[in-house]
Protein backbone atom coordinates (compact mmCIF):
# COMPACT_ATOMS: atom_id res chain seq x y z
CA UNK A 1 0.00 0.00 0.00
CA UNK A 2 2.73 2.42 0.98
CA UNK A 3 4.90 1.59 -2.07
CA UNK A 4 1.91 1.98 -4.34
CA UNK A 5 1.13 5.37 -2.81
CA UNK A 6 4.69 6.58 -3.27
CA UNK A 7 4.64 5.57 -6.98
CA UNK A 8 1.47 7.58 -7.39
CA UNK A 9 3.20 10.58 -5.89
CA UNK A 10 6.40 10.08 -7.91
CA UNK A 11 4.85 9.75 -11.31
CA UNK A 12 3.52 13.25 -11.69
CA UNK A 13 6.92 14.54 -10.57
CA UNK A 14 8.64 12.55 -13.32
CA UNK A 15 6.12 13.75 -15.80
CA UNK A 16 6.64 17.34 -14.74
CA UNK A 17 10.40 17.01 -15.01
CA UNK A 18 10.09 15.34 -18.42
CA UNK A 19 7.71 18.02 -19.63
CA UNK A 20 9.96 20.83 -18.35
CA UNK A 21 12.96 19.34 -20.16
CA UNK A 22 11.00 18.81 -23.35
CA UNK A 23 9.46 22.27 -23.16
CA UNK A 24 12.86 23.95 -22.71
CA UNK A 25 14.21 21.98 -25.64
CA UNK A 26 11.27 22.81 -27.91
CA UNK A 27 11.38 26.48 -26.96
CA UNK A 28 15.13 26.62 -27.68
CA UNK A 29 14.56 24.99 -31.08
CA UNK A 30 11.81 27.45 -31.81
CA UNK A 31 13.93 30.40 -30.79
CA UNK A 32 16.85 29.23 -32.92
CA UNK A 33 14.60 28.86 -35.96
CA UNK A 34 12.89 32.22 -35.43
CA UNK A 35 13.78 34.94 -37.93
CA UNK A 36 13.30 38.31 -36.21
CA UNK A 37 11.09 40.72 -38.10
CA UNK A 38 10.45 44.45 -38.04
CA UNK A 39 7.92 46.77 -39.57
CA UNK A 40 8.40 50.51 -39.75
CA UNK A 41 5.91 53.19 -40.72
CA UNK A 42 7.76 56.13 -42.30
CA UNK A 43 5.62 59.26 -42.33
CA UNK A 44 8.13 62.05 -42.84
CA UNK A 45 9.69 63.22 -46.08
CA UNK A 46 12.57 65.42 -44.95
CA UNK A 47 16.23 64.49 -45.17
CA UNK A 48 16.75 64.31 -41.41
CA UNK A 49 13.69 62.13 -40.88
CA UNK A 50 14.69 59.85 -43.77
CA UNK A 51 17.67 58.57 -41.79
CA UNK A 52 16.02 56.59 -38.97
CA UNK A 53 13.89 54.29 -41.17
CA UNK A 54 16.61 53.59 -43.74
CA UNK A 55 19.39 53.14 -41.15
CA UNK A 56 17.32 50.80 -39.00
CA UNK A 57 15.98 48.85 -41.97
CA UNK A 58 19.36 48.34 -43.64
CA UNK A 59 21.01 47.39 -40.34
CA UNK A 60 18.25 44.97 -39.37
CA UNK A 61 18.53 43.36 -42.79
CA UNK A 62 22.28 43.00 -42.23
CA UNK A 63 21.51 41.20 -38.97
CA UNK A 64 19.36 38.77 -40.93
CA UNK A 65 15.98 40.23 -39.97
CA UNK A 66 12.95 40.31 -42.19
CA UNK A 67 12.07 43.99 -42.65
CA UNK A 68 9.10 45.82 -44.14
CA UNK A 69 9.03 49.59 -44.55
CA UNK A 70 5.59 51.10 -44.97
CA UNK A 71 5.61 54.62 -46.44
CA UNK A 72 2.66 56.90 -45.91
CA UNK A 73 1.89 60.60 -46.26
CA UNK A 74 5.10 62.63 -46.62
CA UNK A 75 7.10 59.46 -46.15
CA UNK A 76 6.22 58.59 -49.73
CA UNK A 77 8.64 61.33 -50.74
CA UNK A 78 11.43 58.92 -49.76
CA UNK A 79 10.44 56.57 -52.57
CA UNK A 80 10.62 59.10 -55.40
CA UNK A 81 12.89 58.27 -58.33
CA UNK A 82 14.47 61.71 -58.02
CA UNK A 83 15.30 62.05 -54.36
CA UNK A 84 15.38 65.76 -53.63
CA UNK A 85 15.12 65.77 -49.85
CA UNK A 86 15.39 68.99 -47.91
CA UNK A 87 16.02 69.78 -44.30
CA UNK A 88 14.84 72.93 -42.61
CA UNK A 89 15.57 74.57 -39.27
CA UNK A 90 12.03 75.99 -39.28
CA UNK A 91 10.06 74.38 -36.47
CA UNK A 92 13.21 72.45 -35.62
CA UNK A 93 15.00 74.61 -33.05
CA UNK A 94 17.30 71.79 -31.93
CA UNK A 95 18.93 71.56 -35.37
CA UNK A 96 22.56 72.65 -35.06
CA UNK A 97 23.44 75.39 -37.51
CA UNK A 98 27.18 75.06 -37.89
CA UNK A 99 29.24 75.92 -40.94
CA UNK A 100 30.80 72.71 -42.30
CA UNK A 101 33.44 74.71 -44.20
CA UNK A 102 34.94 78.17 -44.51
CA UNK A 103 37.54 79.90 -42.36
CA UNK A 104 38.60 78.11 -39.19
CA UNK A 105 37.08 80.72 -36.88
CA UNK A 106 33.67 80.17 -38.43
CA UNK A 107 33.72 76.37 -38.74
CA UNK A 108 31.81 74.48 -36.10
CA UNK A 109 30.50 77.72 -34.62
CA UNK A 110 26.82 77.80 -33.89
CA UNK A 111 25.06 80.63 -35.78
CA UNK A 112 23.41 82.67 -33.05
CA UNK A 113 20.33 83.71 -35.02
CA UNK A 114 17.04 82.04 -34.02
CA UNK A 115 16.10 79.44 -36.62
CA UNK A 116 12.66 81.04 -36.96
CA UNK A 117 14.33 84.26 -38.13
CA UNK A 118 16.82 82.45 -40.40
CA UNK A 119 13.98 80.65 -42.09
CA UNK A 120 12.47 83.92 -43.30
CA UNK A 121 15.43 84.43 -45.63
CA UNK A 122 14.66 83.32 -49.19
CA UNK A 123 16.73 80.30 -50.19
CA UNK A 124 17.52 79.48 -46.60
CA UNK A 125 16.14 75.96 -46.80
CA UNK A 126 18.41 75.15 -49.74
CA UNK A 127 21.38 76.60 -47.93
CA UNK A 128 20.62 74.57 -44.79
CA UNK A 129 20.21 71.45 -46.95
CA UNK A 130 23.57 72.04 -48.64
CA UNK A 131 25.25 72.61 -45.29
CA UNK A 132 23.78 69.36 -44.02
CA UNK A 133 24.91 67.42 -47.11
CA UNK A 134 28.45 68.76 -46.77
CA UNK A 135 28.53 67.78 -43.09
CA UNK A 136 27.17 64.33 -43.92
CA UNK A 137 29.86 63.75 -46.55
CA UNK A 138 32.60 65.10 -44.30
CA UNK A 139 31.64 62.78 -41.44
CA UNK A 140 31.42 59.64 -43.58
CA UNK A 141 27.67 59.29 -43.05
CA UNK A 142 25.87 57.66 -45.98
CA UNK A 143 23.57 59.73 -48.16
CA UNK A 144 19.93 58.69 -48.24
CA UNK A 145 20.03 57.39 -51.83
CA UNK A 146 22.91 55.09 -50.83
CA UNK A 147 21.06 53.78 -47.75
CA UNK A 148 17.94 53.26 -49.84
CA UNK A 149 19.92 51.25 -52.42
CA UNK A 150 21.43 49.18 -49.62
CA UNK A 151 17.95 48.45 -48.29
CA UNK A 152 16.79 47.34 -51.74
CA UNK A 153 19.88 45.19 -52.17
CA UNK A 154 19.24 43.60 -48.75
CA UNK A 155 15.66 42.78 -49.79
CA UNK A 156 13.95 45.13 -47.37
CA UNK A 157 10.32 45.17 -48.49
CA UNK A 158 9.23 48.65 -49.55
CA UNK A 159 5.49 49.08 -49.25
CA UNK A 160 3.67 52.25 -50.28
CA UNK A 161 0.37 53.67 -49.11
CA UNK A 162 -2.17 53.71 -51.93
CA UNK A 163 -4.33 56.37 -50.29
CA UNK A 164 -1.46 58.88 -50.21
CA UNK A 165 -0.95 58.58 -53.97
CA UNK A 166 -4.62 59.36 -54.56
CA UNK A 167 -4.65 62.11 -51.96
CA UNK A 168 -1.69 64.04 -53.36
CA UNK A 169 -2.34 63.17 -57.01
CA UNK A 170 1.00 61.46 -57.39
CA UNK A 171 1.73 59.33 -60.44
CA UNK A 172 3.12 55.87 -59.79
CA UNK A 173 5.85 56.40 -62.39
CA UNK A 174 7.32 59.11 -60.13
CA UNK A 175 8.38 56.33 -57.77
CA UNK A 176 11.11 53.70 -57.87
CA UNK A 177 10.07 50.37 -59.41
CA UNK A 178 11.35 48.40 -56.41
CA UNK A 179 8.18 49.17 -54.44
CA UNK A 180 6.80 45.75 -53.63
CA UNK A 181 3.16 46.72 -53.37
CA UNK A 182 0.69 49.55 -52.99
CA UNK A 183 -1.61 48.79 -50.11
CA UNK A 184 -3.74 50.16 -47.32
CA UNK A 185 -3.87 49.85 -43.55
CA UNK A 186 -5.57 46.46 -43.63
CA UNK A 187 -2.63 44.96 -45.48
CA UNK A 188 -0.04 46.50 -43.20
CA UNK A 189 -1.60 45.50 -39.88
CA UNK A 190 -1.41 41.70 -40.23
CA UNK A 191 2.28 42.05 -41.05
CA UNK A 192 2.80 44.32 -38.03
CA UNK A 193 0.86 41.90 -35.85
CA UNK A 194 3.45 39.16 -36.20
CA UNK A 195 6.53 41.40 -36.24
CA UNK A 196 8.86 41.51 -33.26
CA UNK A 197 9.53 45.23 -33.63
CA UNK A 198 7.11 47.90 -34.82
CA UNK A 199 8.20 51.50 -35.21
CA UNK A 200 6.37 54.64 -36.20
CA UNK A 201 8.69 57.33 -37.53
CA UNK B 1 40.61 23.36 -45.73
CA UNK B 2 42.88 26.39 -45.55
CA UNK B 3 41.64 29.39 -43.67
CA UNK B 4 41.69 32.54 -45.74
CA UNK B 5 42.23 36.00 -44.25
CA UNK B 6 40.31 38.78 -46.01
CA UNK B 7 40.43 42.48 -45.26
CA UNK B 8 37.86 45.24 -45.30
CA UNK B 9 38.70 48.91 -44.96
CA UNK B 10 35.76 50.68 -43.32
CA UNK B 11 37.79 53.66 -42.11
CA UNK B 12 36.11 57.03 -42.41
CA UNK B 13 32.67 55.44 -42.59
CA UNK B 14 29.98 56.07 -40.03
CA UNK B 15 26.98 54.12 -38.68
CA UNK B 16 25.57 51.92 -40.15
CA UNK B 17 28.02 51.60 -43.06
CA UNK B 18 30.75 49.59 -41.27
CA UNK B 19 28.12 46.94 -40.39
CA UNK B 20 26.60 46.90 -43.87
CA UNK B 21 30.02 46.60 -45.56
CA UNK B 22 31.01 43.84 -43.12
CA UNK B 23 27.84 41.91 -43.83
CA UNK B 24 28.43 42.23 -47.57
CA UNK B 25 32.09 41.22 -47.35
CA UNK B 26 31.42 38.23 -45.11
CA UNK B 27 28.74 36.92 -47.46
CA UNK B 28 31.42 36.19 -50.06
CA UNK B 29 33.64 34.19 -47.70
CA UNK B 30 33.68 30.50 -46.92
CA UNK B 31 32.82 29.19 -43.48
CA UNK B 32 35.87 29.46 -41.20
CA UNK B 33 37.45 32.30 -43.17
CA UNK B 34 38.47 35.39 -41.24
CA UNK B 35 37.57 38.95 -42.14
CA UNK B 36 39.82 41.66 -40.78
CA UNK B 37 37.91 44.93 -40.57
CA UNK B 38 39.58 48.27 -39.95
CA UNK B 39 37.32 51.12 -38.85
CA UNK B 40 37.39 54.56 -37.26
CA UNK B 41 33.77 54.75 -36.05
CA UNK B 42 33.86 54.29 -32.22
CA UNK B 43 30.27 52.96 -32.40
CA UNK B 44 31.46 50.04 -34.51
CA UNK B 45 33.06 48.41 -31.43
CA UNK B 46 29.73 47.57 -29.83
CA UNK B 47 27.82 47.35 -33.10
CA UNK B 48 30.11 44.71 -34.61
CA UNK B 49 29.88 42.71 -31.36
CA UNK B 50 26.12 42.85 -31.64
CA UNK B 51 26.31 41.95 -35.35
CA UNK B 52 28.33 38.85 -34.47
CA UNK B 53 26.03 37.69 -31.68
CA UNK B 54 22.99 38.14 -33.93
CA UNK B 55 24.43 36.46 -37.00
CA UNK B 56 26.46 33.72 -35.30
CA UNK B 57 29.84 34.81 -36.67
CA UNK B 58 32.65 34.84 -34.14
CA UNK B 59 34.53 37.94 -33.02
CA UNK B 60 38.06 36.61 -32.61
CA UNK B 61 39.55 39.91 -31.53
CA UNK B 62 38.58 43.55 -31.24
CA UNK B 63 41.39 46.04 -30.66
CA UNK B 64 42.07 49.75 -30.70
CA UNK B 65 44.98 50.78 -32.92
CA UNK B 66 47.63 53.38 -32.17
CA UNK B 67 46.21 55.81 -34.70
CA UNK B 68 42.84 56.00 -32.92
CA UNK B 69 41.13 53.40 -35.09
CA UNK B 70 39.95 49.86 -34.52
CA UNK B 71 40.71 46.47 -35.96
CA UNK B 72 38.34 43.53 -35.72
CA UNK B 73 38.91 39.91 -36.68
CA UNK B 74 35.68 38.09 -37.44
CA UNK B 75 35.42 34.42 -38.32
CA UNK B 76 32.60 33.40 -40.56
CA UNK B 77 30.24 30.84 -39.05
Amino acid sequence: MSSHASRMVERPDDLDAWFDRKFEQKMAEREAAHVPSMTIIATKGTMDMAYPPFILASTAAALGWDVSLFFTFYGLNLLKRDLDLKVTPLGNPAMPMKMPQGPAWLQGKELSVPTSVMSLMPGFQNMATNMMLKTIDKKGVARIDELRSLCIEAEVKLVACQMTVDLFDYRKDEFIPEIEEWVGAASFLPRAQTADVNLFI
Amino acid sequence: MTQQIHTLDARGLNCPLPILRTKKAIANLSSGDVLEVTATDPGSVKDLDSFCSQTGHQMLSSDATDDGGFVFRIQKA
